[in-house]
């Protein structure tokens, strides 16, 4: 009896020992999370330093970018990232927010959930394959139709022949810029759509009830209660665009100088660090293509941020 | 006169509202359309070139014909390995979000952190460990590509993992633990089996994702001519196979690239649908 009783409390006592040790396992498997964040900001910045001593705050610039001289600025890629992304979203947007718009209001229930499964497929074609396609049909294509035509077209007109100017290669930055649009268009899209299903049909019906035509339903009832939501949506999505790496490698021709036209090949951070960083001799070289991932790091972290707490708003007012 | 400006304004809104809906019909075509022509061009550079010898030979050398067997066992084992490392971590972060510190702040913070690494450039994934493991190293090697890789698999698996965790009804739980069960049973023997289904689907969808993974990969695993299982050295894989024979101005690896981009996504979309099917069967069970 008396050992039956001891017996049970050890075993107690090892169930106990279990589940602290437990919970201390997933407490320490979170907080890893936590410092494997840190980790990579506080690499970054260590394999950085050598760069910005060296170049201070002209890194972010100038635009020579000389492996011979060990002279290097971040200008060229910083502007290639931001106008190549910019122009993306400018794309992608408007035509997200239509589709996101068909998909809620105009299209038969039954065709619903295969279209928003192929526009899921769309974002998870790896972006690799983007890249390929971009170099072997889709710059070839634009070589001989779009860009060409954008040149003649503009070559009169004093702003733009300037945007529009050299010889139609094909790869450049619009080429990039076109790709980015085409991957980032499924996040947009399935976002929107997602916070366009969550607004009360109450608020809709109402709409509709008082004469709106579908069109004023969506500018003035849809999408005023969703703003929130669609900005976190582009943010997240500008976060990809701003990030990715493998698709504009391909096709952003990779030349550092920063240049007015769009048809000129240029360059993104994530370009140039996956296009050299292998073969970087040198330490500084290494430096500052690490210090461009910090930049890249930086940007992408903010706006991601943006992206989140915006999200998290709609989440709470929805949920 | 009213009448007829009333009429006029109201075609005029009538008018607006047929070009928006035709825009956004437009719009949608659009989108689907890049969807038909990239698996279009896939489809047919790729299978052009599809044969036995794609998988049952190593990769030629400029200008001869050859197979991807090397990479593709490459990828193979980077992406086990990425699995079983990314995996627990991931599960159990997951699991003290959703069952022991639901309304904490280290949850909060983490969640916040979680969603971040979820999106931040993969790109940066790979500075970050040819800082710490491939230079002091001193060489390329399978285990940092690896690791790599399952830096981007956690983030996915501690999604899911919370998410399912917290679809788990409470009653579950009390019930459990009224029957005497520690905690760790309860979550180990109830929870986890009642979201099985979903935390198997993150998995997979972790994996899709690290399949076509290629920026982190270029300064960790690098890249290996030859067939090698030595996770201490340079290993193949297939995405950057493809990005260094997509760039050259060889046919033959030009054509392998093509072959082994089909293999990359059909495994891709595979896995993603199978995901999705799964998500589906258990939602109805």
């Amino acid at each position: 009896m008396v050992a039956d009783i001891s017996s049970r409390a050890k075993v107690i006592a090892r169930l106990r020992v279990g589940d602290i040790g437990f919970r201390w396992l997933t407490k320490g498997a979170a907080i890893g999370v936590l410092l494997i964040l840190g980790g990579v900001m506080t690499s970054l910045v260590i394999g950085s330093l050598p760069a910005l001593r060296e170049f201070g705050f002209d890194f972010l610039l100038t635009q020579r970018w000389n492996p011979v001289t060990e002279k290097f600025g971040a200008l060229a890629p910083i502007y290639g990232t931001l106008v190549t992304s910019f122009i993306a979203m400018l794309i992608a947007v408007p035509v997200g927010l239509l589709i996101a718009t068909f998909l809620t209001e105009l299209c038969p229930m039954w065709l619903r959930r295969p279209i928003g499964i192929a526009i899921e497929l769309l974002a998870g074609i790896p972006s690799i394959i983007y890249g390929i396609w971009g170099l072997f049909v889709f710059a070839p294509f634009l070589q001989d139709t779009l860009q060409p035509f954008l040149i003649s077209a503009f070559s009169n007109v004093p702003v733009l022949s300037a945007l529009f100017e050299g010889p139609p290669y094909g790869i450049g930055m619009l080429t990039a810029s076109l790709i980015l649009a085409i991957m980032v268009l499924p996040f947009i899209t399935s976002i929107s759509r997602d916070v366009f299903d969550a607004v009360p049909p109450v608020l809709k019906e109402a709409a509709y009830g008082i004469g709106c035509t579908t069109w004023e339903v969506v500018r003035y009832v849809v999408l005023p209660y969703t703003r929130v939501g669609v900005i976190g949506g582009v943010m997240l999505g500008l976060g990809r665009a701003l990030g990715e790496t493998m698709a504009v490698t391909f096709v952003i021709g990779n030349a550092h100088k920063v240049s007015a036209s769009l048809i000129a090949p240029g360059t993104t951070i994530s370009a140039t660090i996956a296009n050299e960083f292998t073969e970087a001799v040198g330490d500084l070289y290494t430096s500052s293509l690490i210090a461009l991932g910090l930049i890249l790091f930086g940007i992408t972290f903010i706006v991601l941020a943006i992206a989140r707490y915006m999200l998290l708003r709609i989440e709470r007012r929805i949920g | 006169m009213t009448s007829a400006k009333s009429s006029s304004l109201y075609s005029g809104r009538r008018r607006r509202n047929v070009i928006m809906m035709a825009l956004s019909i437009g719009a949608t075509l659009f989108g689907l359309g890049w969807l038909v022509l990239v698996l279009g061009a896939l489809l047919w550079e790729g299978f052009s070139g599809l044969s036995l010898a794609v998988f049952t030979e190593m990769t030629p050398p400029p200008g001869s014909a050859g197979g991807l067997l090397n990479p593709i066992v490459g990828s193979l084992i980077l992406t086990v390995l990425a699995v079983i490392i990314g995996t627990p971590i991931g599960m159990l972060a997951g699991t003290y979000m959703a069952e022991y510190g639901r309304y904490d702040k280290l949850s909060s913070v983490v969640r916040f952190i979680n969603d971040i690494l979820l999106s931040a450039p993969s790109i940066v994934v790979g500075l970050f460990i040819y800082e710490v493991m491939v230079y002091p190293m001193g060489h390329f090697s399978g285990y940092a590509g690896a690791v790599a890789l399952a830096v981007i698999v956690m983030p996915v698996v501690v999604r899911t993992t919370e998410d399912m965790l917290i679809l788990v009804p409470n009653q579950l739980r009390e019930a459990a633990a009224a029957i005497g069960m520690p905690r760790a049973f309860v979550i180990g023997k109830v929870c986890y089996r009642a979201a099985k289904a979903g935390m198997v689907t993150g998995v997979l969808l972790a994996v899709a994702r690290i399949s076509g993974e290629t920026a982190p990969l270029l300064f960790t695993a690098l890249n290996n001519q030859f067939f090698s299982t030595n996770l201490n050295a340079p290993m193949a894989s297939l995405p950057t196979v493809i990005f260094q024979f997509a760039l050259s101005p060889y046919k033959e690896w030009q054509q392998l690239a093509w072959s082994g981009a089909l293999i990359i996504t059909f495994t891709v979309l595979a896995l993603s649908i199978g995901a999705r099917a799964l998500a589906a069967s258990s939602k109805q069970s």
